[in-house]
């Protein structure tokens, strides 16, 4: 479980974060959710310690996360996995090399079991075969799947993912959803992911925090969302015309 | 470099620092970076010092025009400044150019593209990892590159007096073992470490800390390596008034 509590940021004078405070849930679907510029990735990176939050804190399972010295917070680092909005493969590795890099930097197994782990994550994500491939050689949905491979290969405890479908079609958007869902069912992880797609929202979200101007304005789940009489809310869930037909229809 | 600036310098180096998380991984690491800047560099640096040897015998023996000074002393001098002056300097200006962009740029586009990122939520130190083999390969290479460069230089100045006839071989070879003193070389070594050092750190602080994309990446590139030639002049003063 990972609990923030009272979040502040703020860059340059700018107010991003204002105070968010919630609880994502163990074994669960979590979703940050919000329109472009409501502090959702800075959420996301102040709770991965990428950004240090101006006050608040962060627990992972209990553990203060904010207030860990470097060594402790590598600790916690090694039991997540995060795939990042651009991929973010090491583009001078191979797609096996991405992989094995956590296993060769953490762990002492031999190469065969690593090589055995990186086929394992590899076929989990539906890309057997692919190692010897280079991140160039890869289309945006491919690249997407190997930062999956890569995020679980440690066995995390807490899966982070930052706009997994951004720049895919919605076909692979929703084979990246289902691979998230799935993998979050398999391990039992912590995943926290954000994203404005109502596709994702309506698909996997269990535990949804809406955030507007830096500020926390709804939390509930994906089937309590299109019932809220939140205004803010309801502008960014019912902004598509898909999403506004069907509310008109029913 | 304010010292705004200077101050995260510093800090970078600390980090840069720590103890790795796994020794074999840096190791393979530091054996790409020094192929990378030694062998990779051998031969723009063989061609610089062999012509700049070959035009400074010549230069010297156009000023040379008084009777009573002995051809020899185009040899002496020759030797001289190019294990004092032109060898580390020279090739470490040229190795900032070379070396110092691609170590921003590359640092530089790992940052925009989140793959620093990634690897400081994996739990690596992202500074030691990616910055100590190439300080360690900066500082171990450059001193060599810059051995071959003297020699190379006096072996162009050898060539050019000898094709041009402005000092005879043996004239040459005379002068550059006459009065020769060894310190000068551990001068030059000295200023081949800290230029090594400047080249590779210099640039990747700039790299490390790029915000933006790839404009924000080809201006750090050019201020690492403004950045790096002004330092090296800067040190080059400081360590031949400490050492001379």
């Amino acid at each position: 479980m990972i609990e923030i509590k009272d979040i502040y940021k703020s860059f340059s004078g700018n107010d991003v974060l204002k105070g968010i405070s919630g609880t994502f849930k163990e074994g669960v679907t979590n979703l940050i959710i919000g329109g472009s510029g409501s502090g959702k990735t800075t959420l996301l990176k102040c709770m991965v310690g990428l950004h240090q939050p101006d006050s608040g804190s962060v627990l992972y399972d209990g553990r203060d996360f904010t207030a860990m010295d470097y060594g402790e917070r590598i600790e916690v680092r090694k039991e997540i996995g995060m795939l990042f909005q651009g991929s973010a493969l090491f583009d001078s590795m191979t797609v096996e090399e991405n992989i094995m890099f956590p296993l060769n930097m953490f762990t002492d197994q031999t190469r065969s079991e690593k090589l055995e782990r990186v086929n394992f994550c590899l076929e989990r994500v539906n890309l057997e075969g692919k190692n010897k491939l280079f991140p160039a050689e890869l289309s945006g949905g491919m690249k997407k799947r190997v930062g999956i491979a890569r995020a679980i290969a440690m066995n995390p405890k807490y899966l982070f993912c930052d706009e997994p479908n951004s720049g895919l079609d919605p076909k692979t958007s929703i084979v990246i959803d289902e691979l998230i869902k799935e993998i979050t069912e398999e391990y039992g992880t912590t995943t926290i992911v954000v994203t404005h797609d109502m596709n994702s929202v309506m698909g996997i979200g269990d535990y949804i925090l809406f955030l507007h101007e830096g500020k926390k304005f709804w939390e509930g789940s994906n089937k309590e969302i299109a019932h809220t009489d939140i205004q803010e809310l309801n502008d960014f869930v019912f902004a598509s015309r898909f999403m506004k037909a069907a509310k008109d229809k029913f | 470099m304010n010292f705004t600036n200077f101050g995260r310098y510093i800090l970078l180096l600390k980090s840069v620092f720590r103890r790795p998380e796994k020794l074999k991984i840096y190791f393979k690491e530091i054996a790409k970076q020094m192929d990378y800047v030694g062998v990779g560099s051998l031969g723009l640096i063989a061609i610089i010092s062999t012509f700049i040897g070959a035009v400074m015998t010549l230069q010297i023996a156009f000023q040379l025009v008084s009777d009573f000074i002995p051809k020899t002393i185009i040899g002496s001098v020759n030797r001289d400044s190019s294990i004092l002056e032109l060898s580390p300097t020279i090739s470490a200006i040229v190795l900032a150019g070379k070396i110092g962009s691609a170590i921003s740029s590359e640092i530089g586009s790992m940052r925009v593209t989140e793959q620093i990122d990634a690897l400081e939520i994996m739990g690596i130190n992202a500074p030691g990892y990616l910055i100590l083999p190439k300080i360690i390969s900066g500082i171990t290479m450059v001193p060599m590159l810059v051995i071959c460069s003297m020699f190379l230089s006096i072996a162009g100045g050898y060539i050019g007096g000898s094709i041009s006839g402005a000092v005879t071989p043996n004239e040459y070879i005379q002068g550059i073992t006459t009065d020769f003193n060894p310190y000068t070389i551990v001068v030059a070594l000295v200023k081949a470490f800290v230029f090594g050092f400047i080249i590779t750190s210099v640039p990747a602080y700039e790299g490390f800390y790029v915000r933006g994309g790839a404009l924000e990446v080809s201006q750090a590139s050019t201020r690492a390596v403004v950045i790096s030639c002004i330092s090296i002049l800067v040190c080059d003063y400081l360590v031949t008034q400490l050492l001379l």
